[in-house]
C-alpha cells in the first residue's frame, strides 16, 4: 500500500505533516496565552467538578475567553452524553 | 543610543551561542562597539566558542556582587578590537541574577557600547527571563524542526508579556527570525520544514538563514566564531545577517540545494 502511495505520490511529505501539526497546536497555545494566567487551571478545575457528576469526553469541552468591548466573556461549551444512565452516582 | 539585543530560542542546542558569538563579532567587524554577555549562569560556554576561556578571571555574577568592576570582568576579543565578552559564572546559584542588578550592569555598559548582545540560556527559567528583560530587539534562533518552532513561539509570547518593554507598555521588542541548521536539499525533498513554512507559522520578519555546515563545528572546535570563516556558507550567511540587521538590503542566499553536476555525482565529490 505504501509503495503504491509512493508511486502515486499520494503519501504526505513529513514536512507538510509537521507544518499542519504545528499550526493546530500553536493556534491552541496562543489562545491560552492571551487569556489570564489562571485560565488553564480554571479549565482543569471546572472539568474535575463536571466529571464528578457527568461522564464527559475531554475533547467535547471547549473553554473560550473572548473580549467584547469592555467585557470579557468566559464561554464554556460542554457536550453532554445523550443517555442519562451515563451520569455517575455521587457520593452520599 | 545603545541597543540591547537578546539571542533566544526556548529550545536548547539550536545555535544561540554560535549565533551570539558570530552576530556580536559581525557588529564589531562593522565598526560598532559591542559587548556580548553570557546569561547561562552555571553553564558558561560563550567563552569557549569565542576562544577566550583561559582569560576568564571575573564573571557576570562577580560584577553583580561587587566582587569586581565591570572593566575587570570584560574580556577583549582576540579578533575584533571593538568586541568585549562578559562571561557567565560557574556558580550553581540560580538566583544569582535579578532584574535590578542586571539592569545596573546593562546601564553601565550603555555608557561605552553601541550594542549589547545577550546570549540567553535555553528554557524559560530565570536566566532566560533575565536575558530578554531589557531587550530592545530579539533574534529568535529556530531550527526547521517541530519542537524548536513550538518553543520559539512560546518565547515570542514571553517577549510580549514579560519583558521590560511589555511591563512599561512601551513599543514592543522588535523580533527577527534567524533560521539555523537549514538544509535546502532536505527542505526541497519535503523532509524538512522550509523557510517559508517556519516564517508562516511564526509570522515574524526573517533576518537570515544559516545553512547546516561542517564549518560551524570546526569553528567552535577552534574557538573562532564562524563569521570569521569567510570561505564557509555559514560565515557568509552570518555576515549577511549582520548587514541586514544594520539596515542593508541584502538578498537571501543558500536557500536552494546545489544541483550536482553529472561528474560530481559520478565521483561523489
Amino acid at each position: 500500500m505504501s509503495f503504491l502511495d509512493y508511486l502515486l505520490g499520494t503519501r504526505k511529505k513529513t514536512a507538510t505533516v509537521a507544518k499542519d501539526r504545528l499550526q493546530i497546536i500553536l493556534a491552541r497555545e496562543r489562545v491560552d496565552r492571551k487569556g489570564p494566567d489562571f485560565l488553564p487551571e480554571l479549565r482543569q478545575e471546572l472539568l474535575q467538578v463536571i466529571s464528578k457528576y457527568v461522564k464527559i469526553d475531554l475533547d467535547q469541552v471547549k473553554v473560550n475567553l473572548e473580549h467584547d468591548g469592555n467585557f470579557e466573556v468566559l464561554e464554556l461549551n460542554i457536550v453532554l452524553p445523550e443517555s442519562i444512565n451515563t451520569v455517575k452516582k455521587t457520593a452520599p | 543610543m545603545t541597543k540591547v539585543i537578546v539571542v533566544t530560542s526556548g529550545k536548547g542546542g539550536v545555535g544561540k551561542t554560535t549565533s551570539s558569538s558570530s552576530f556580536a563579532s559581525g557588529l564589531a567587524l562593522r565598526g560598532h562597539k559591542t559587548a556580548v554577555i553570557d546569561f547561562d549562569v552555571g553553564l558558561r560556554n560563550l567563552d569557549l566558542i569565542m576562544g577566550c576561556e583561559r582569560r576568564v578571571v571575573y564573571d557576570f555574577v562577580n560584577v553583580i556582587n561587587g566582587e569586581s568592576t565591570l572593566k575587570q570582568a570584560l574580556i577583549k576579543d582576540k579578533h575584533c578590537d571593538n568586541l568585549f565578552v562578559l562571561p557567565a559564572s560557574q556558580t550553581r546559584d540560580k538566583d544569582a541574577l535579578d532584574t535590578a542588578s542586571v539592569g545596573r550592569v546593562i546601564n553601565e555598559l550603555r555608557d561605552s557600547f553601541d550594542y549589547i548582545v545577550c546570549d540567553s540560556p535555553a528554557g524559560i527559567e530565570k536566566g532566560a527571563l533575565m536575558a530578554l528583560y531589557y531587550a530592545d530587539e530579539a533574534l529568535i534562533v529556530t531550527n526547521p524542526e517541530v519542537s524548536s518552532v513550538r518553543d520559539s513561539d512560546r518565547i515570542l509570547g514571553i517577549l510580549a508579556a514579560k519583558s521590560k518593554r511589555a511591563e512599561d507598555g512601551a513599543e514592543p521588542i522588535k523580533e527577527h527570525l534567524l533560521i539555523t541548521r537549514y538544509s535546502p536539499r532536505r527542505a526541497a525533498a519535503g523532509e524538512m520544514l522550509s523557510v517559508t513554512d517556519v516564517q508562516e507559522i511564526l509570522s515574524i520578519p526573517l533576518l537570515g538563514v544559516i545553512p547546516e555546515t561542517e564549518a560551524v563545528l570546526q569553528a567552535s572546535n577552534a574557538g573562532v566564531p564562524v563569521i570569521h570563516d569567510i570561505e564557509s556558507n555559514a560565515g557568509q550567511a552570518y555576515r549577511d545577517v549582520v548587514a541586514r540587521f544594520l539596515g542593508e538590503d541584502v538578498p537571501m542566499r543558500f536557500l536552494t540545494a546545489d544541483k550536482k553536476g553529472f561528474f560530481s555525482r559520478l565521483f561523489g565529490a
